[in-house]
């Protein structure tokens, strides 16, 4: 008999597999040309618009858009790349209601931003699509730089070192590149293996190699590499999951909810991905929805996102939130995690109820169980690895302009950066500034 | 009630929407339709002598767009019907019994010479048609064969024309005038002396609406290669309420009944043209664009608000606006206003800035948190940023009263009217000092 989403336990194929299919295609499917065309025409092309503030990559916005407008998007996709080399991959992963579009002076008109983000992606696929990396590297410096790390942070800083005519050798950890374009974001945000098609077209510049299973602190030291490269960029993230430091977090089905997406990412049929009846999540960032969400879309049969705090002090955006909301997805708020129970298994979770007072959050003695198959924690990453050439802040690597470390030949970016703040796109900012000023310094 | 019935001409019709000569007229299928969806009335498609002639078989439209394809306007290689004289003619007749409350005028284009004008005037009265509207303003194809706008350009042969068809005919006789002319007030002057019993205006204006960048050739493209058409729509209306504005004003035409046509698209356009003289009102391409139903927002919207201004009758409004309407030199230099902006309105867009300051008059500036505001000291009143603003009446022209400071020239607003004849700097002026 096939499962279904009162199978108890942690079960594959809850959903026949075109609910499945449904369930993960394109959140938000590409425009048409003809939708592009009526929504360029939407932008008042602003003076010194508010939306190019609000993108960490700064992109020219309403000239991309006139350039749609005008029927060209090959030229709007390199206004596109030319500030955001990851400008595909940030259109369709991008909080955009809390970014560019929740800058848009339409929503001061009528309440109903310019679809920047959609258009984004229009623009970047038509140019992608052609198959053709569009820019040409600078003459050979011959100098080379290492970049540990292929995050969206690694890719943007070694494309545009790459563009001035250095060599740079990628060191990545794992068998694959992309960082969390490749085993965070969620799946329906980045259908057909896009990470992987773009990295593709971003090396096709040429003067990149990537090693894979190279690990700083273990195979790697950062002493060595700063003597054989004329330069380090650290775009590591942060590898190392929080935990929750209560009881039973040892038991089976429960485990960091980073894992779970990157195992479902990975996954070559959903199907055969198991996931928990009863399903509840510890946390109240974006890893949060996205393991709640997914889990629904898997077939669980709830899922409870549960968080310490009020609702609208969540990381994730309200847009987010509503999502959640509409994938039947329940937010608990204002609880916390006293103690994991079960016997080999997780059984139930017990919470206290919390409110906030005067010194953060307090308890206010009341409890209650949820009933849970499978536990995924959320509760933030960490920066796993130590490094005596660097400094540290607050548990990242500190940086100052443009990612200088405190050593002339170190930068670092992206979220394991003092200045990251866990999105792509301000990674993809971060890693092509200290390109540039790695550049600027070699000169 | 308010009444939209109309006569104009001695014709009557139950309100003042015609349908302009052209394909919406064609044929007996399509006027029918027209007349159940409730035109007032129609101008048939312009008929000729057999042999008809014949039309491009490949496309006979342009157009120009917005962005999101609104139509602005439409462009056409279209020549006279391409059906025999007689079908037409028929037609023409099992239309005019069916609808006799309507007005149905038939629109002729024939070669230069009395003759065939007589001719075929004969064959239209058997018909029974209410009138006929003398096709002098197609500026493509008919033109080149010495007909349409070849003679709308040439105010004595619109009156050697016209003198020909009203000494052939009793039927009331409407001379439609081409724009694509320098001076529209000869045409019309000529029409009248001739002895038409009034105009219709504009046809449409000489046109290419594009260039296909792949192929070179202008559009419509016709296996390659293009010619000029006549140009029509939403665009053109600017064009045509001056030309019935220079007519209505003057004195030698004033009162000369006047059909409007050109890019009425609604009933506040076709206000418009009665307000500046027009008689009652022809449309085509917005019919072309929606079809037939567009008559009910037309009539409708018309109805209310005559009965929101208090007027009866089409009458009571039409030419209200003439007056109004005068040679730069008499504007009142004295007006003085400055343009305001609502800070609850305003979006923060900054375009009223992005264009004054890089085009115009340097007169806004932006305060902390992007609020824009007007430097009266700067401001010429232009209008630009008004007409540049996405939102209506965020910013205004607000009038300066006598007695105030014009921040920019330093000087006080005057009560009495001045213009350019009188002012210092006018060569020519008849100051009264
Ligand atoms: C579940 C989830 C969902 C998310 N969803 C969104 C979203 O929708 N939108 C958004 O903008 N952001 C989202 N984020 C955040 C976003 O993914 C990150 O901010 C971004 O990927 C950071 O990029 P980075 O290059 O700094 O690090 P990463 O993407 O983490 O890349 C770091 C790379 O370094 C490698 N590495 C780590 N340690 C070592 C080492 N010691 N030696 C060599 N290589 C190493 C890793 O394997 C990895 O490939 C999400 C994050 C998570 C966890
Ligand atoms: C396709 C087409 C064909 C036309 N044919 C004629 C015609 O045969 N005779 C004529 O007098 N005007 C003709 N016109 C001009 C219209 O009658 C009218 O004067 C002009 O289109 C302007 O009005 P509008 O802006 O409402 O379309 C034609 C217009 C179009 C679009
Ligand atoms: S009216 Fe003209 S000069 Fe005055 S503020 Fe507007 S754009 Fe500038």
């Amino acid at each position: 008999m096939p499962n279904s989403a009162r199978t108890p336990g942690v079960a594959p194929g809850r959903l026949p597999r075109e609910t499945i299919d449904g369930h993960f295609s394109d959140l938000h499917p590409e425009f048409s040309r003809h939708e592009a065309a009526i929504e360029a025409e939407r932008c008042y092309f602003c003076y010194d618009a508010p939306c190019i503030d609000a993108c960490p990559t700064g992109i020219d916005i309403p000239l991309f858009i006139r350039q749609i407008a005008a029927g060209s998007p090959d030229a709007a996709a390199m206004t596109i790349f030319d500030s955001n080399i990851l400008g595909g991959m940030c259109a369709r992963v991008c909080p955009t209601e809390t970014l560019c579009e929740e800058a848009c002076v339409r929503n001061d008109a009528e309440g109903k931003p310019v679809e920047i983000g959609r258009l984004q992606r229009y623009a970047t696929d038509a140019l992608m699509a052609t198959g053709e990396h569009p820019y040409e590297r600078q003459p050979p410096t011959g100098r080379r730089i290492a970049v540990v790390g292929s995050g969206p942070a690694g890719l943007a800083c070694a494309h545009r070192l790459a563009m001035k005519g250095h060599d740079v050798v990628v060191f990545e950890s794992r068998d694959k590149p992309g960082g969390l374009n490749e085993h965070g974001i969620a799946a329906y945000k980045t259908v057909e293996k896009f990470a992987e098609r773009e990295i593709e077209w971003l090396t096709a510049i040429g003067g990149i190699t990537i090693e894979f299973g190279r690990s700083l602190g273990s195979d790697l030291v950062l002493e060595d590499l700063t003597r054989t490269f004329d330069a380090v960029f650290l775009g590591v993230g942060l590898a190392g999951a929080n935990a929750l430091g209560i009881g039973g977090e040892d038991l089976a089905n429960v485990e960091s909810a980073v894992d779970f997406i990157s195992r479902l990412r990975q996954s070559e049929d959903l199907t055969e991905l198991p996931v928990g009846r009863d399903v509840v999540v510890v946390g109240g960032g974006m890893t949060a929805i996205d393991a709640a969400v997914q889990s629904r879309l898997l077939g669980a049969d709830s899922a409870t996102i549960v968080y310490r705090r009020e609702r609208e002090r969540m990381g994730a955006s309200e847009y987010e939130r509503n999502l959640a909301a509409s994938k039947g997805v329940k937010i608990e708020t204002n609880a916390r995690p006293l103690e994991i129970q079960g016997g080999r298994r997780v059984r139930d979770i017990r919470f206290e109820r919390t409110r906030t007072g005067a010194d953060g959050i307090e308890s206010t003695g009341e409890t209650f169980r949820i009933d849970a198959d499978q536990v995924f924690v959320a509760v933030g990453q960490k920066l796993a690895i130590e490094a005596s050439l660097v400094e540290f802040e607050r548990g990242k690597i500190k940086v100052g302009e443009a990612g200088r470390t405190c050593h002339p030949r170190i930068w670092a970016g992206g979220d394991c950066a003092s200045e990251g703040d866990d999105l792509t796109v301000t990674a993809v900012a971060q890693g092509r500034d200290a390109a540039e000023d790695i550049h600027k310094s070699l000169a | 009630m308010a009444s939209l019935n109309s006569e104009f001409l001695g014709i009557k019709s139950p309100n003042p929407f015609w349908l302009a000569s052209a394909p919406p007229t064609d044929k007996e299928y399509n006027v029918r339709r027209a007349f159940q969806a409730g035109w007032g009335g129609a101008v048939w498609k312009t008929l000729g002598f057999d042999p008809h002639i014949v039309n491009v078989n490949g496309p006979r439209y342009g157009a120009v767009w917005t962005g999101d394809r609104k139509l602005l306007g439409l462009n056409n290689i279209e020549l006279i019907t391409d059906r025999p004289l007689q079908t037409n003619l028929d037609e023409i007749k099992i239309i005019k019994r069916e609808f006799p409350d309507r007005a149905l005028l038939v629109s002729l284009m024939v070669p230069c010479e009395e003759a065939p004008w007589k001719k075929i005037l004969g064959r239209v009265e058997e018909t029974e048609a209410d009138g006929v509207e003398l096709n002098f303003g197609c500026p493509h194809g008919m033109s080149e064969r010495g007909m349409g706008s070849a003679v709308g350009q040439v105010p004595e042969y619109i009156e050697m024309v016209a003198r020909w068809v009203k000494s052939n005919t009793r039927m009331p006789v409407l001379v439609k005038l081409t724009p694509n002319i320098t001076d529209i007030r000869f045409p019309a002057r000529a029409a009248k002396a001739g002895g038409g019993d009034g105009v219709s205006l504009i046809n449409t204006v000489s046109s290419i609406t594009g260039v296909n960048l792949d192929t070179f050739s202008p559009e419509p493209t016709i296996d390659g290669k293009g010619t000029h058409g006549g140009y029509c729509g939403p665009a053109i209306k600017p064009i045509a309420l001056n030309m019935v504005a220079e007519i209505a004003r003057d004195p030698e035409t004033a009162g000369f009944p006047l059909s409007a046509i050109g890019g009425i698209t609604t009933w506040r356009d076709a206000a418009e043209f009665i307000a500046l003289g027009a008689g009652n009102v022809q449309i085509c391409t917005a019919a072309m664009t929606f079809g037939f139903r567009i008559i009910h927002e037309l009539t409708e919207g018309l109805r209310l608000w005559m009965e929101e201004k208090g007027i009866d009758a089409i009458d009571d409004f039409r030419g209200r606006a003439v007056p109004n309407v005068l040679d730069w030199q008499y504007l009142n230099l004295n007006y003085v206003t400055k343009a305001r902006i609502d800070q609850d309105l305003c979006i923060k867009c900054g375009r009223c800035f992005a264009v004054c300051e890089d085009t115009s008059h340097q007169a806004i500036r932006i305060n902390p948190g992007r609020e824009f505001e007007v430097i009266d000291e700067e401001c010429v009143a232009c209008n630009l940023c008004v007409n540049v603003c996405p939102v209506e009446n965020c910013i205004t022209m607000a009038e300066l009263q006598p007695g105030e400071i014009d921040a920019r020239t330093g000087r006080v607003v005057e009560k009495e009217y001045s213009n350019w004849t009188q002012h210092p700097n006018n060569p020519a002026a008849c100051a009264a000092e």
